[in-house]
């Protein structure tokens, strides 16, 4: 630990001293360079003196300048956070985003100290166009849909009337703080007023996601604050832009704010039919990506990226785009996409994510050390009171409407959750950054950073003991059981027919009409060869197979007399099967981590993995079959000696597969003379088919889906 | 349309059956307008077609079990107050009530709701789920997606998990017990409101 925390000292050394390679002219400043062994030529380069043109030592700075910055301060922010994680009790109390601030705040003086000049910023476009995006197209991959869509009505509620509501709100009692303070305030105009308090009301997801994701609370809850963070972006961007545009005309009529108000549903609307648009387009091109599986992975990225660009230029919500495209293309893109590829996508995500999310805020403590701040206490600390105020009264105006038409009230602990777990972020950094330049710039960008510090500190630190203090409902971890999963899709059934009966159109009704249209037109259009469409069931199900099989390579599991499927299993079968069952579900119980985990795939635990459908799995040509190879007794010893070779393969891609109910009725027919002649007669087709062809014995052996357990095959 | 007044007293027995059901005149009245909808006959009966003719329910796997729930046993036609008794398992529970203590058990609670699903698996009423009953609602609810090996093996677990004394069905009991972290009373409950 102490190593890691020395590495990143160093290394912020040698940031120091490439920025003093690079000082502006007419400043001295000590060089921690390497002894130079010749003379230092004025543009940074030193080479050997010696009379030969020929320099055997040379070193070129500026050549790699650019890139060479940018890693070092990548570097840097991993490294600190490699250091937040290994420092004992520190994760327990502060939240990564503090530390992370912390360190910019600590490198920036030390820059501002070498060269007495502001450290570099966060240019508000390389914010928005390269910090951004992976953050929110992270969230938006991993978003629980049927969360999101179940809450959809509140989460709008909150983000669009709540953002509305805060941002007048702040806007108008700020300018009543000013009028006030008539002496050193006087000159900042109603106009000026309400557009601070449209950057400054917008919770940011970033910062929301930083820290709700430390803290384990209930799905719900963590839906509504994530959700309302993302989708207030629309209404902030369209805000903001309203109130700098106004502030450039001579004069602002009502038809202007009429205008305005029609601008917020084109640029919501907007954004998520451009990220509807290259959703279905990622997922039709996903389609075709079987010969060049390494591309496919980048398809996504692609086709997300273009999403959130395209609506960027349109001046529509670049975020909702991106959140929306994602969403869209996930399930489509799983289904057609290799295993791997699938892996792949979802790593990078985390990892870009993460990257982006650190840069961010080592840059938000870099930035605070300028020379451009302008102090004001009745601004500042007004700003910070009415930021709280506002939130509360508004969430509590809010749920107390919404509750009335939701099934699942709000409680009172919630609503403090989410209203103290009103974020602000680097958005509002990078948008306060962007207003045309006026006398009392310097105090907004000011109050800007100390709200933002304030809430990413105060409120980040103090939100977790306080959720442990009211109890708020936490988070169910365990993977549903079989049975929970059939008698729950047994009862939305029953309640969508239920509602039918009663003529009610409630969200099942919907529901079931989107899933019928997704499976008669999207699945078939956008799916290679229409892979059937697991239901949640199965999946669960084979989730739970595929855990005891890894769980069961790690032990050595009882011996276990397995048997081809058809028949009831024995009793002895079945309780060691259930023994290991249970013994490794717990297992994989207790390593569950939450959702959105920055840190971890969460690989075998949460909800979202087990809602991919499973598929056979076609790379480099050839097929691997997965656990369904029934076990023959030791008679056949000789034949098991290929398909050993194959199972110990296909144990290291992890692969699952289920052949359709053609492939059943096929083999079935081919080996029916072959049952008449042994006595196991699944064991003779195997007998039959193999010699001939390996792959129709995987196709026969593929079809049954037994508890074997993996010890067992090698025996 | 008429008064409301006038419309309750079309209502035979309005006052036990918003007693027995926990319903309220307004949501009485909503019921009673759809069931004269449902009724194209205006035989003032529901028969089996007359919930056929809903769309949504015809594509409901387990529609026509739903249907069937509404028959008692025996009967071919559903009169207004077993429509009412029946729909009324779905009301939202009213937690506060029961602190009265001597309410007699209303339909809407959580155990009455349990059972209502469990029969929907018990076609044969004896009590207890047996693998095959439970076969027969995966293959309704899982179609075409999966053969038959695994829908023997999805029951076969299913019924490990929940069977607590080994005889190879589920009874009541142990159905109540599978689903007690499961919140029921808000995932069984349709919002009566207009």
């Amino acid at each position: 630990m102490a190593a890691l925390w020395t590495l990143s000292l160093l290394l912020s050394a040698s940031l120091l001293g490439c920025l003093a390679v690079t000082s502006p002219d007419g400043s001295s400043l000590p060089h921690n360079l390497p002894p130079s062994l010749g003379t230092n030529s004025s543009d940074g380069s030193l080479s050997v003196d010696l009379p030969m043109a020929l320099r055997v030592f040379s070193m070129d700075y500026h050549h790699v300048q650019a890139p060479f910055e940018i890693v070092l301060w990548i570097m840097l922010a991993s490294l600190a956070k490699l250091g937040f994680h290994w420092s004992g009790r520190v994760p327990a109390v502060v939240p990564e985003s503090c530390v992370l601030i912390m360190v910019g705040l600590l490198v920036g003086g030390v820059i501002y100290g070498v060269r007495h000049s502001a450290p570099p910023t966060l240019s508000a476009d390389a914010f928005f166009l390269f910090l951004l995006p992976p953050i929110v197209l992270d969230a938006g991959y991993f978003l629980p849909g049927r969360l999101f869509f179940e809450n959809l009505g509140t989460i709008l509620w909150y983000a669009v009337l709540g953002t509305l509501w805060n941002v007048l709100g702040i806007g108008l009692s700020l300018y009543g703080v000013c009028l006030l303070a008539q002496s050193s305030l006087g000159d900042v105009s109603l106009l000026h007023c309400l557009l601070f308090g449209s950057l400054i009301a917008a919770v940011d997801p970033v910062a929301v996601l930083s820290v709700f994701q430390e803290m384990q609370v209930n799905e719900q809850l963590h839906i509504l604050v994530f959700g309302e963070s993302l989708l207030n972006d629309a209404v902030t961007v369209v805000l903001y832009k309203l109130f700098e545009s106004f502030l450039r005309l001579p004069s602002v009529s009502g038809l202007d704010v009429l205008l305005g108000g029609c601008r917020v549903v084109v640029v919501g609307i907007g954004g998520l039919c451009v990220g509807l648009f290259f959703g279905l387009l990622a997922a039709l091109t996903s389609r075709f990506t079987s010969r060049a599986q390494v591309i496919a992975p980048l398809f996504v990225f692609l086709y997300s990226y273009l999403s959130y660009l395209t609506s960027e230029m349109l001046h529509l919500s670049g975020i909702m785009a991106i959140v929306t495209c994602a969403a869209t293309m996930k399930q489509y893109v799983e289904a057609n996409v290799s295993e791997r590829s699938n892996t792949s996508i979802q790593y990078f995500l985390k990892m870009w994510s993460s990257v982006s999310e650190t840069l961010i805020f080592i840059f938000l403590g870099v930035s605070t050390i300028q020379d451009i701040h302008m102090w004001s206490w009745p601004f500042v600390c007004s700003t910070l009171l009415l930021c709280l105020i506002w939130r509360a009264t508004g969430v509590l105006l809010l749920t107390a409407f919404v509750n009335k038409l939701r099934r699942n009230a709000v409680t009172f602990r919630d609503q403090f959750i989410i209203a103290y777990g009103g974020l602000r972020g680097a958005i509002c950094f990078s948008l306060v950054f962007l207003i045309d330049d006026f006398p009392k710039k310097r105090l907004f960008i000011t109050t800007t950073i100390v709200v933002i510090l304030f809430t990413v500190f105060v409120q980040g630190m103090t939100i977790k003991p306080l959720v442990e203090l009211l109890y708020v409902k936490r988070k169910k971890r365990a993977l549903p059981t079989l049975s929970e999963e059939i008698h729950s899709r047994l009862i939305d059934h029953l309640v969508a027919g239920i509602e039918d009966v009663v003529g009610y159109w409630g969200q099942h009704y919907w529901k079931d009409k989107f899933e019928q249209f997704n499976k008669k037109y999207l699945r078939r259009f956008l799916i290679r060869n229409d892979r059937q469409a697991s239901s949640s069931i199965l999946r669960v199900y084979q989730e739970l197979e595929r855990r005891e099989q890894r769980g069961v390579e790690e032990e050595a599991p009882p011996i276990v007399d397995p048997r081809s499927q058809g028949r009831p299993l024995l009793p002895e079968e079945m309780e060691s099967i259930r023994r290991i069952l249970s013994r490794n579900l717990q297992n994989f119980n207790n390593k569950q981590t939450p959702a959105y985990s920055r840190h971890t795939l969460h690989q075998d635990t949460s909800v979202d993995r087990t809602r991919k459908p499973l598929y056979r799995h076609q790379s480099l040509g050839e097929r691997y079959s997965y656990n369904t190879i029934t076990h023959f007794q030791g008679e056949d010893g000789g034949l098991s000696e290929p398909q050993r070779v194959r199972t110990g393969l296909s144990r290291s891609h992890t692969v699952c597969s289920i052949s359709p109910r053609s492939t059943l009725l096929d083999s079935s027919d081919s080996a029916g003379p072959a049952q008449t002649r042994s006595m196991d007669p699944k064991a003779a087709r195997e007998d039959l088919v193999s010699p001939k062809h390996q792959e129709t014995v995987e196709r026969a052996a593929r079809k049954h889906l037994s508890f074997v357990l993996e010890n067992e095959k090698q025996q | 349309m008429g008064s409301s007044s006038s419309s309750r007293n079309k209502i035979p027995n309005a006052q036990e059956l918003m007693d027995q059901t926990g319903f309220s005149s307004a949501h009485l009245l909503r019921l009673r307008d759809r069931f004269e909808s449902l009724d194209r006959n205006n035989r003032g009966y529901l028969s089996r077609d007359d919930f056929e003719a809903l769309g949504g329910l015809a594509m409901n796997p387990i529609g026509g079990r739903i249907i069937e729930a509404f028959f008692s046993s025996g009967q071919d036609t559903v009169d207004f107050s077993s429509f009412v008794r029946i729909l009324a398992h779905f009301r939202p529970t009213d937690r506060n009530r029961n602190k009265e203590g001597t309410q007699q058990e209303l339909p809407s609670s959580r155990t009455r709701k349990l059972k209502f699903a469990f029969q929907l698996y018990d076609l044969d009423r004896d009590g207890k789920i047996s693998r095959e009953e439970l076969l027969q609602v995966l293959r309704a609810m899982l179609g075409l997606q999966v053969t038959e090996e695994q829908l023997q093996s999805i029951a076969e677990r299913a019924i490990q998990e929940a069977d607590l004394d080994k005889d190879d069905a589920i009874s009541f009991d142990e159905f109540k017990k599978s689903l007690e972290k499961m919140d029921i009373d808000t995932k069984m409950s349709v919002s009566f409101l207009k």
